[in-house]
């Protein structure tokens, strides 16, 4: 099957426009003011498309992707559960869209109050004790919580501490953050079973440590048994200790970050909390703190004087690390959040982390059972587990890009391939709670398919995807002749 | 609850699969210690039709006003087919490109994207997009960093006329990698960046020069000569622009004898809604051959196993999943679902549609500032062209006048007297082409009542 | 199996160093270290007269997959980059020991003595112990 949907620019004819869309022409009188020296001279060229144009063609660009609403998509390390509609429809009503960035607190009383009690509820299922709602994605907040704690060291006149340390299996996102809080990285290895070597800890921690990040469960889908030892090595170094929150699905409402000694925290609002991944953004990255961190969290922040909430500021906050984002970080985002939240409740949230970790436990085993080769066989999974095809590549020359791009065809999206680094031809494979049992089923019949074809027919496999829009796409060529932006004349 | 469909015979399938008891027996590896003891915060569950009743009073009681606040966010009109196509759930729902083949809606949706702001602000090639305008400028900093070889000071100058927040973001982000941020004056009579100021940097390494148009007070600065000063020196000119304008205003690309550097901004005009301030986007684009040091994701066009077009990620190895502590930024995401929301809207108005949206806001802030001149006790604060916003100066205090008119429905703009004490009492005001000449006599008079009540206490 | 001329010196990260008659030092990566990257698509030289330090990185190969640093084996001062690597940078694939050299350098005295340059057989030996 092959779908080409022209690129909107090749619909286009000079004249032609949605204008029922437009304001009424205020004519060229209106622009006599603006000096002709600052004035643009020729229009833009954008496209020039009709409105029922411009709809079919957006849907049917639509139509070319996989997502959660369709497909089964079982990305490792993101997350992607069932994003209710109900958040998306009362985030999105009209007073709560019109609402301005500025506009008084007398006129957002009831804004103030769902970010308000969205603090409140990540502060009970983290165990911290404040939250920071203003960064706007996992990274975000990751830079915000290194930057605290750099703040903590350089308010107690500890300057030497510049050292991040990071496990060798970490998301790549935590040494690019030291990286840009001023901060060397060191990298200590994880031994078989996925553990922190601790001796390795306790020979890195010293004078310098500004701290160490840590996810947990790990990028390899198990959970750290030796954080209490870890946390105690690191804090009695001087340390602090810094939750990344990629996997905290597993454990929402079981364990919380506060109670195993982590002094800071970011929660992917878009992973645990469900907020859409909308191709790729936005997110949201609240970041949690223990009692020594609380003065140096990002504003703004809402507080609550007696019935009445207002952002709390610099004035309140004076040793703050300071503003993140123009305004309020994705407010829009964190009302989906409050509202996946307050739909949850209490108990909601303890089935959260237990349904996610039977799913992958369930998902595992059988496919343990279907003859696949688990990365670490004497552990449990957390709510994800890693897969790797090490055999099949060496054996049958199919790798786990090409059951990856096979699983397209069975029309399920692939699991995470590649990562972590630690794991050849893994997959990382993250079920989600909101799949069922006939699901997951239908997942494990489709890869012991799989199994079967790189037995008899590899070149089915390896050619593999056959049913999606395009083939297997040249990244070489995308590289070297860059082709970014449409040209008239331009042939790929 | 929970939206987990599973059956209790479903759960006892799995356990017997898995072989355990309990779903408890699964988190036999973490200590016993560690376990929750109480989530006493987190209130009892609502239903769907609890939480969409709560949902409702509380918007019901943030009410919409009349506003006339601008200052980085502004109010358009936004199509009905923008977000009615933007929260389909094949957009709303999907992730990453990561696997190009079941992802070709995104990319080539971020390829159009990525073409419409090239296009728009008169650069060669554009990212996939950035958090929003302030973070979009903090990283175009640290891009000019890595740019500019030639210079070693990491330092940019960066007019007083920009954004505040933008400011102070820029020195959050970039501070902790050595760049060093110093602000020029602007001109008291014009609210503009005179030449001048630039004087004291004569024959100093400066890494690039920021140049807000319109500036934050609404002003057109004289990008031409600042430009062209930066570029006799070797440094590089970061634009951050209003993509409305750029419809009317020349484009950074055109900026001076060589154009811009680096444009960036703040995204949220094109389609979407204020939402108290997020999600937004930032866009940012440069020249083809400072590609590799910009930050955030590419989407390019190639070819497939069989000959055909299609559209992948591409220059990903800059990115931090491969280069971890030696990648261009730490940053993992764009804002997908704004930019989905700016490419169809951007379609929808084209060329004309855009000409006359940035034309007709013109237009009523022209009307607006006439309109308000004529009540006792205001003044323009500065001389010249403006494009939607202008300061206006009261001969009283802003805050008590801003709340009277609060609580008669109206927003009457942003007291500036936090953000520059040396105006005085001064307010920024913004109309754009949702402002109807109705809207325009009633701030007017308003305004008229509430000075004189203000006046009166 | 990699191919490792007999009559060049090796680094363990993968650098090779060829003298030439005039005393200068023509850099590149290894055919292992190209095999590794892959397709390459863009190389990024240092400019001439720059100054480098035994082990600082001095240039940026990338694929698709990978970008990583080459670190100068020597200290000294670069006489020439590759320019043509700009626009073929596939020639580094094909010609690891050949057209695709990445930098000539002019060793500061004393430099080449000091640097820890192994001979082909060892570089060997290393790739046969790391299973290249």
């Amino acid at each position: 099957m092959r779908v080409r949907e022209k690129v909107i620019y090749e619909y286009s004819h000079p004249g032609r426009g949605a204008s029922d869309q437009w304001p009424h022409d205020p004519g060229q009188a209106a622009l006599s003011d603006l000096p002709a020296t600052l004035r643009r001279t020729r229009a833009p060229e954008l496209p020039e498309v009709g409105e029922l144009e411009t709809v079919r063609h957006f849907t049917r660009l639509s139509q070319l992707n996989f997502s959660i609403d369709t497909h089964f998509y079982p990305l490792g390390s993101c997350t992607m559960k069932y994003n209710p509609r109900a958040c998306n429809q009362y985030a999105m009503l009209p007073e709560l869209l019109a609402r301005h960035p500025l506009a008084p607190e007398s006129h957002g009383q009831g804004f103030l109050a769902c970010m308000y009690e969205l603090q409140e509820m990540l502060k009970a299922v983290s165990g911290m004790e404040g939250v920071a709602l203003s960064p706007m994605a996992g990274a975000h907040g990751e830079f915000a919580g290194v930057a605290m704690i750099r703040a903590y060291h350089r308010a107690r006149g500890d300057l030497a501490r510049n050292e991040i340390i990071v496990p060798e299996a970490a998301h790549g996102t935590n040494p690019a953050t030291a990286t840009m809080c001023g901060c060397v990285v060191r990298e200590i290895p994880v031994d078989a079973q996925g553990d922190v070597v601790l001796q390795a800890l306790k020979a890195a921690v010293g004078p310098n440590t500004a701290g160490i990040m840590l996810t947990n469960p790990s990028t390899l889908g198990v959970f750290e048994r030796h954080i209490v030892e870890v946390a105690r090595i690191v804090h009695e170094a001087g340390g602090l200790l810094y939750y990344d929150g990629a996997n905290l699905n597993a454990i929402l409402g079981k364990v919380r970050p506060g109670d195993m000694g982590f002094d800071v925290i970011h929660m992917n609002l878009h992973k645990t909390f469900s907020t859409p991944h909308g191709g790729g953004g936005p997110g949201a990255g609240a970041v949690g703190v223990g009692a020594r961190l609380l003065p140096f969290m990002p504003i703004p922040i809402v507080g609550k004087d007696g019935e009445r909430y207002r952002w709390l500021a610099e004035s309140d906050l004076p040793q703050s690390i300071g503003r993140l984002s123009a305004f309020m970080g994705n407010a829009g985002v964190l009302l989906r959040a409050y509202i996946y939240m307050r739909l949850l409740g209490r108990e909601g949230m303890r089935r959260v982390g237990e349904y996610a970790t039977l799913n992958a436990n369930y998902l595992l085993k059988r496919l343990q059972a279907a003859g696949f080769d688990a990365a670490y066989p004497q552990r449990r999974a957390s709510h994800e587990f890693i897969v790797t095809l090490r055999r099949q590549a060496r054996e049958l020359n199919v790798t786990a890009m090409d059951f990856a791009k096979r699983l397209l065809d069975y029309g399920f999206h692939a699991p995470t391939t590649y990562f972590p680094l630690l794991v050849p031809e893994c997959l990382l494979i993250e079920p989600t709670e909101t799949e069922s049992k006939d699901v997951l089923d239908a997942f494990v019949t489709a890869m012991s398919q799989i199994q079967k074809e790189a037995e008899q027919e590899p070149g089915r496999v390896t050619s593999a995807p056959h049913t999606m829009p395009v083939r297997r796409l040249d990244d070489v060529r995308a590289a070297r002749q860059l082709d970014l932006t449409w040209k008239p004349t331009a042939q790929p | 609850m929970a939206f987990i469909p599973h059956t209790e015979a479903d759960v006892a399938q799995m356990l017997a699969a898995i072989g355990v008891k309990r779903i408890e027996d699964l988190f036999d590896e973490i200590p016993a210690q560690l376990r929750v003891k109480s989530l006493a915060g987190v209130p009892e569950e609502l239903n769907e039709m609890e939480i969409g009743r709560l949902m409702s009073e509380r918007a019901r009681s943030d009410g919409v006003a009349l506003s006339f606040l601008g200052a980085g966010a502004y109010e358009h009109h936004i199509p009905a087919a923008v977000w009615a196509i933007t929260t389909r759930g094949e957009f709303y729902s999907s992730y990453t490109p990561y696997q190009a083949e079941a992802s070709q809606g995104t990319l080539q949706l971020i390829y159009e994207f990525q073409t419409m702001i090239a296009r728009l602000t008169g650069m060669e090639v554009s990212n996939a997009s950035m958090y929003d305008g302030a973070s979009a400028m903090a990283e175009a900093a640290l891009m000019a960093v890595r740019a500019n070889r030639k210079s070693k000071s990491a330092r940019i100058l960066v007019p007083t006329t920009v954004h505040p927040h933008y400011r102070r973001v820029a020195v959050v982000a970039a501070s902790n990698q050595g760049l060093k941020f110093e602000e020029l004056p602007y001109g008291a009579a014009e609210g503009s960046t005179p030449a001048a100021a630039l004087a004291k940097y004569e024959g100093e390494d400066v890494t690039a020069l920021v140049i807000q148009q319109p500036n934050f007070f609404g002003r057109l600065e004289d990008v031409d000569a600042l430009t062209d000063w930066a570029h006799a020196r070797g440094s590089l000119v970061i634009a951050v622009v209003n993509p409305t304008s750029l419809a009317v205003l020349k484009p950074p690309g055109e900026w001076g004898a060589r154009g811009a550097d680096i444009a960036v901004g703040e995204g949220q005009p094109l389609g979407v809604p204020l939402s108290s301030g997020g999600p937004y986007f930032g866009f940012m684009t440069t020249r083809m051959q400072h590609v590799r040091q910009m930050p955030g994701r590419l989407v390019g066009r190639t070819l497939d196993a069989a000959g055909h077009e299609g559209f992948t990620l591409t220059l990903q190895a800059r990115e931090q999943h491969i280069r971890r502590a030696r990648a261009t930024s730490n940053i993992c995401t764009n804002q997908g679902l704004l930019v989905t929301a700016a490419t169809i809207y951007l379609s929808l108005m084209g060329p004309q549609g855009m000409a006359r949206t940035a034309a007709s806001a013109h237009a009523r802030a022209r009307e607006l500032v006439a309109a308000l001149m004529r009540v006792p006790g205001v003044r323009l604060a500065f001389a010249g062209a403006y494009f939607h916003e202008a300061v206006l100066q009261l001969d009283r205090p802003v805050a008590p006048v801003l709340k009277a008119l609060a609580a008669r429905g109206i927003l009457g703009g942003l007291d500036l007297s936090a953000y520059y004490p040396e105006l005085g009492a001064a307010l920024l005001v913004c109309a754009t082409e949702t402002k109807s000449a109705a809207d325009i006599e009633r701030y007017r008079a308003t305004l008229q009542d509430a000075m004189q009540a203000v006046r009166a206490a | 199996m990699s191919n490792v001329p007999a009559d060049l010196k090796y680094t363990k990260s993968h650098e090779w160093v060829r003298t030439l008659k005039d005393g200068t030092l023509e850099i590149g990566i290894t055919d292992h270290a190209q095999h590794a990257l892959g397709d390459l698509v863009f190389v990024e030289v240092p400019e001439a007269g720059r100054t480098v330090k035994s082990g600082e990185p001095c240039a940026v190969v990338e694929s698709v997959k990978a970008a990583s640093d080459v670190y100068a084996p020597v200290a000294g001062s670069v006489t020439e980059g590759n320019a043509r690597l700009a626009a073929e940078p596939e020639t580094l694939n094909s010609e690891p020991y050949g057209s695709g050299w990445l930098m000539r350098l002019k060793p500061a005295p004393g430099a080449l003595a000091k640097a820890e340059l192994m001979p082909a057989a060892d570089y060997q030996k290393m790739l046969d112990a790391e299973g290249g």
